[in-house]
């Protein structure tokens, strides 16, 4: 018997105005397990991490997470499930207002599971797990590095040590080496902390290196899932058209002129 | 005819809009005070944003009163001197200020600095993604942002609108026995001989209201806020000029209220 899949999507849909951004999305993601939804600009791949995360309520379908249906849990539930979540957001998204301690820290501070006193010890802990030393806690968001914030962002997705973790486009905006830097950060977090992984990015080297399964999502459908090792050369003319970035192919950019 | 009807469709158009605006500011308000009755309470935000108010704020609506006052003053003498009631400049510089003058102007001062920087505030993090980031580190943002600037808005204002009226009267003070000829203790006598508790009490009643205006205008503006920096501009805009039309119908509201004759 097959393991009930960390999150199963069904049928969502989910239109703003006029645009139907998804269109009935289906797609597993396996516990323990790495997954990569690939696709371009505006094909819904952060609606549908919206979505799960509740942030947007679709329209139609289903979301599953370790096999209960989260549109039926209580209030109370769906917090506790939450709280079992990390999320990395591509600009960071952090509180400008807060000493970057207090941003890895903000969940554990908020739930009053920790004094602030220990914040900071344990700030000091996870910043030394993105490669960050102690010092840059005391420092405000403005004064880091674009590099320096994502790895701040990636400390605070783990420091409540979630059992799933949701990374939009992690590599954005970054250098290719300190891309690699933080995919090579990205990997060893998930896999210290045993947790399920969720990207979305249109990085084929960052899908490779972080993800273990990959889906391409098309006018807001799952056109194709599978290995993300076998991203090139996948013998669907779709995927492998975004893979290679090539020009020619069934995927046509819609131009305005 | 087709004009004609284009222009009431127009006029229908704005008036449902507007009322659908309403409506949506005040469940906003709702929810933010249902908030106030339940834990978890984030007290190191309330009183972040209460100094901001109460004490940054204090160097301006303190000019301001200072000012007033003593151009109240001055203009009141120049009137009242065309009918011989120069005796009535005390009453009438004490009762506008504490009445009037130091909530109105205090708010006005109030929603120009601290409305439009909690809607810039706030429709930054809207903008980039930092409201979607509370709600996945476990943080209701209406109890995290908007509950802990309602609370400060309403507190601090009565404090600053109580040091606005003593300098509001210091200021006409000042003209009256500096400059137009008045005897220190006989101005001061007719100032407390006037004044009724009353006075004091609806213009701090009048601060705690257009505090919490000023704060939900700009919570409201502020969470809104749509389309990157040119959003939070119109926001930021948009929370300003509400707040201060606000203020102005309010005060008529409550003036009314108070001294219906």
């Amino acid at each position: 018997m097959s393991e009930t899949p960390k999150i199963r999507l069904r049928g969502l849909r989910k239109a703003f105005g006029e645009k139907q951004v998804l269109d009935g999305v289906d797609l597993e993601v396996r516990a323990r397990h790495s997954m990569v939804l690939l696709g371009g600009s505006g094909s819904g791949k952060s609606v549908t991490v919206k979505c799960i995360l509740g942030l947007i309520p679709p329209d139609e379908g289903v979301i599953e997470i370790d096999g209960q249906d989260v549109a039926k849990l209580s209030r109370r539930d769906r917090a506790a499930l939450l709280d079992r979540t990390g999320m990395l957001f591509q600009n960071g998204a952090l509180f400008d207002s807060l000493p970057v301690w207090e941003n890895v820290c903000f969940k554990l501070l908020a739930q009053r599971r920790i004094t602030r006193r220990a914040a900071r010890d344990r700030a000091a802990e996870v910043l030394a797990q993105v490669g960050l030393a102690a010092s840059v806690g005391d420092l405000s968001p403005a004064e880091l590095s674009g590099g320096m914030q994502k790895r701040v962002a990636l400390a605070r997705a783990i420091a409540a040590q979630p059992d799933i973790i949701f990374f939009d486009e992690p590599t954005t905006g970054l250098d290719p080496i300190m891309g690699a830097v933080i995919d090579g950060l990205i990997v060893d977090c998930v896999e210290r902390l045993g947790a399920t992984a969720f990207s979305i990015t249109h990085d084929m080297a960052s899908a490779r290196r972080i993800g273990d399964d990959a889906a391409m999502i098309h006018k807001g459908r799952i056109v194709w899932t599978g290995s993300a090792e076998a991203l090139g050369h996948t013998g669907h003319p779709m995927v492998d058209q975004f893979a290679n970035g090539s020009r020619e192919g069934p995927i046509q950019m819609e131009l305005r002129r | 005819m087709t004009r004609a009807l284009d222009l009431l469709a127009l006029i229908g158009r704005g008036a449902f809009a507007t009322l659908a605006t309403a409506g949506q500011v005040a469940i906003f308000a709702l929810v933010g005070l249902s908030h106030l009755l339940r834990p978890p309470f984030h007290a190191r935000q309330f009183w972040r944003h209460f100094a901001e108010i109460a004490y940054f704020s204090l160097p301006v609506v303190a000019l301001t009163a200072l000012f007033t006052g003593m151009v109240l003053a001055l203009q009141s003498h120049t009137g009242f001197s065309r009918f011989g009631a120069e005796t009535a400049l005390p009453s009438l510089v004490v009762l506008s200020i504490t009445r009037e003058l130091g909530p109105v102007l205090a708010g006005l001062m109030v929603a120009g600095r601290i409305g439009a920087a909690m809607a810039a505030e706030i429709g930054t993090m809207r903008v980039t993604d930092q409201i979607d980031a509370l709600t996945t580190l476990s943080t209701d943002p209406m109890r995290y942002l908007v509950v802990p600037r309602l609370l400060a808005g309403t507190l601090a204002l009565p404090p600053l609108v109580l040091v606005a009226d003593i300098l509001g009267v210091l200021g006409g003070f000042l003209i009256a026995t500096l400059q137009l000829g008045f005897v220190p203790q006989g101005y001061l006598d007719a100032t407390w001989d006037v004044l009724e508790t009353m006075d004091v009490v609806s213009g701090l009643v009048k601060a705690a209201v257009f505090g919490f205006l000023i704060a939900l205008m700009g919570c409201w503006c502020g969470y809104t806020s749509r389309g990157g920096a040119q959003g939070v501009g119109q926001a930021t805009t948009r929370a300003v000029v509400a707040a201060s039309i606000l203020i102005l119908a309010f005060d008529y509201v409550l003036t009314a209220a108070f001294f219906k004759q």
